[in-house]
């Protein structure tokens, strides 16, 4: 189990490199099928629309999954991270278009913890709207 | 219809073992397009310290969330499973899930609360190997939003 990250190169304010991904409906359906995921509000315009969503909405869990991917991909071994939380504030919608929706994902270090772990808080963005509340993640480095 | 209160503090009877497939892990990865070789590769896991392939940090919610869905779906419970949606999520892991894990979710209702007319639900799901090892701690807060909007 090895960071690709060490300790002694991160201080508070760190920031880890940011991504940008492209989420779309065949994006959608297949995070069902794997998660086993299986709501129409992340796969049927009219029964989403009939709940009162704007449209088809992305599954929760599948952009916490991306934000995920922002620290697994900067400290390299996925095993370091010891905790992951998030709420979910505001839905990604979904068009049925060929781009889909954007999410951007920035984080950086904000706390080094007395263990030796280090407590990294991100920000997630679609439309220019922050769609997860207090989305951080505790990593063991190397 | 009021939540139960007597539901607080309950523990749910053990899932059935969930046999964590190599496969499974790398369709999830692939789901989050996440090429990681840990996900994928078992000779890049075994180069990272691990017996096999790991999961991706969220991967655990495929337990979780179908435990604690059943529980919470039980009607004497008194939440309308039509309107809930996913209000928080929280991982703890003491290690990752690697391919070839049989695990088994025990769910436990953390809290109980009504606000605004949203029922809200936390669930935690603590998840262990057949033989007793921790290996993840999950909570999943689950809404029934209000019937009326309240904002």
């Amino acid at each position: 189990m090895t960071a690709r990250v060490a300790l002694a190169d991160v201080e508070v304010g760190t920031e880890l490199p940011a991504q940008v991904f492209h989420v779309d409906r065949a994006g959608l359906v297949r995070y069902a099928g794997a998660s086993g995921d299986f709501n129409v509000i992340h796969w049927n315009e009219r029964l989403a629309t009939s709940v009162g969503l704007p449209n088809v909405i992305a599954h929760g869990m599948l952009t916490m999954a991306l934000a995920g991917r922002t620290v697994t991909d900067w400290v390299g071994d996925p095993g370091a991270v010891v905790e992951f939380g998030t709420k979910f504030t505001r839905p990604v919608v979904v068009p049925d278009d060929a781009d889909g929706a954007t999410v951007e994902v920035t984080g950086k270090v904000a706390a080094i913890n007395d263990d030796g772990t280090v407590r990294v808080s991100l920000s997630v963005v679609c439309d220019g709207v922050t769609v997860l509340g207090n989305p951080r993640a505790v990593v063991r480095l190397a | 219809m009021p939540l139960n209160e007597a539901f607080l503090g309950r523990v749910f009877p053990p899932s059935a073992p969930y046999q964590v497939g190599r496969e499974k892990i790398r369709e999830f990865a692939s789901a989050i397009g996440d090429a990681n070789p840990a996900f994928h590769d078992v000779e890049a896991a075994r180069a990272l310290g691990y017996p096999d392939v790991i999961a991706p940090p969220t991967f655990a919610v495929v337990l979780a969330l179908k435990a604690s869905t059943a529980a919470v779906k039980d009607p004497e419970l008194g939440l309308d499973y039509s309107r809930v949606v996913h209000g928080e999520q929280t991982f703890a892991y003491s290690r990752p899930i690697v391919a070839g894990d049989e695990l088994v979710v025990t769910v436990t209702i953390d809290s109980l609360r009504t606000i605004a007319g949203n029922d809200m639900v936390n669930a935690r799901g603590d998840i262990t190997t057949v033989d007793g090892e921790h290996v993840a701690t999950t909570t999943s807060l689950l809404v029934a939003r209000a019937l009326e909007p309240s904002e």
